[in-house]
């Protein structure tokens, strides 16, 4: 493989960044002491809204993933006024929606993650982002059953964090490009300057890695 | 190039990361509907989303934001799952069904080239075409040739590519390099959703000269 140093990109990605630092993982940035600790809470957080129109579990959720979103609403290209107003759309739509959210199928994180996204590319691109519906009979259709989806829960939501963390700064910068800043692989490939089938490689072998460093855990973790 | 008849990895990163544009995640999640082991991955994939977005730096909200939101909220109760409108019983997989509708015999087809039919789907990317298309048993799609990316999902019937065959559900992703000639299957007219970044070239001459009329 055709690695350019760590150095070469990692300078590329302070340039591009700013602040001169990277804000992806636990090399820089400090964490939630817990991070399965925090989704578990949030997740109750989500089921009381959904049961009972907490308005107490609404304003802790909403006290962690607000500015959260609105970070990531930022570095996706929009500037303050825009982000506050999509963050404030998108924590409207977790009070709606909260009766959809299934701890089973994605942590607290990942689904607030995936309305903001939505909303993002609704806003920004003016696109739509088709999503399968959980309740479509065409899913019922595909045999075997859906085994429980263990990597997506929400127990291993901090494994996931610690694998990324150990991701090369390049790597990092890689993710953060396509999940914060909306950038296609081929936008990628020119900012960096590569072939468009190496960031397509690239991407696999992260995806590859982290896949693989959380089934290790889940399999060391009995 | 060896077919996987899945989505890959790179696609099912940049559809969950939300930077694959709306044309290419149309097809990406026709596939998802019919593929519990993409799901799984496709999961994989958002959380690393969740993971992200939980490590960010916080950037603080508007004073009062809180109180916005709530504003905004209006009604007390928020909307439970019981909402959730009643599934159509369909061949098409919830997110085409949005696009074209629940019975692909009432697809407006049009003809295209000497077999085969097409209905155009617009989408707000700007930047990729994508069609349904209707290809009589037996009968190859129009010979063609694709700079960038080819994904295609069957819907009905088998679609036939050299050795491989593509069943209902199962997708294809072809890249530039791929000099090819999908047929559909013997037994029964094929119907896919296509989906392409680059007009497609095509080399039949009496294709290429309708081409303009038939805005493809
Ligand atoms: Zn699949």
């Amino acid at each position: 493989m055709d690695w350019p140093s760590r150095g070469l990109l990692s300078t590329l990605a302070n340039k591009r960044s700013g602040s001169g630092k990277l804000k992806m993982g636990t090399r820089r940035t400090s964490l939630p002491a817990d991070t399965g600790l925090l989704d578990k809470k949030m997740a109750a957080c989500l089921s009381a809204i959904a049961e009972t129109a907490d308005r107490e579990a609404f304003r802790i959720v909403f006290d962690f993933y607000g500015p959260r979103v609105k970070g990531f609403l930022m570095r996706s290209g929009g500037n303050a006024a825009r982000a506050e107003e999509l963050t404030q759309e998108t924590m409207a739509m977790v009070w709606r929606k909260a009766g959809l959210f299934d701890p089973q199928k994605a942590s607290a994180s990942t689904w607030i993650f995936t309305i903001a996204r939505n909303l993002r590319i609704d806003a920004f691109r003016r696109e739509r982002h088709p999503e399968i519906d959980p309740d479509d009979p065409v899913l019922q259709m595909s045999t075997p059953p859906e085994p429980h989806d263990k990597l997506a829960g929400e127990q291993d939501a901090a494994h996931l964090v610690k694998a990324m963390a150990e991701l090369s700064d390049a790597e990092q910068r890689l993710l953060a490009m396509a999940y914060y800043e909306d950038k296609s692989q081929s936008k990628i490939a020119a900012e960096l300057g590569l072939p468009l089938g190496t960031v397509k490689s690239r991407m696999r072998l992260i995806f590859i890695k982290l896949r693989a460093r959380l089934q290790t855990v889940v399999r060391d973790t009995p | 190039m060896t077919a996987s008849h899945h989505v890959s990895d790179e696609l099912l990163l940049a559809y969950e990361a939300g930077s694959l544009a709306e044309g290419w995640s149309l097809a990406v999640a026709t596939h998802l509907s019919f593929c519990p082991d993409c799901r799984a991955r496709a999961r994989q994939a958002a959380a690393l989303g969740g993971a992200l977005l939980a490590t960010l730096d916080a950037v603080p909200l508007a004073d009062h934001a809180f109180e916005a939101v709530l504003a905004r909220i209006g009604a007390p109760a928020p909307a439970s799952n019981g909402a959730a409108v009643r599934p159509v019983a369909s061949a098409v997989p919830a997110p085409l069904r949005d696009y074209v509708g629940a019975d692909l015999n009432a697809v407006r087809w049009k003809r295209i080239g000497t077999a085969g039919y097409q209905a155009l789907i617009p989408t707000g990317d700007g930047q990729t075409s994508v069609r349904l298309l209707r290809i009589p048993a037996g009968q190859p799609v129009p010979e063609h040739g694709h700079r960038g990316l080819e994904l295609t999902v069957v819907l009905r019937g088998m679609l036939v590519d050299g050795q491989e065959r593509f069943g209902v559900g199962e997708i294809e992703e072809a890249n530039d390099e791929l000099e090819h000639q999908p047929c559909a299957g013997a037994e029964e007219d094929c119907i896919c959703l296509a989906v392409t970044d680059a007009p497609l070239r095509f080399k039949s001459r009496l294709v290429r000269l309708v081409q303009p009329f038939l805005g493809i």
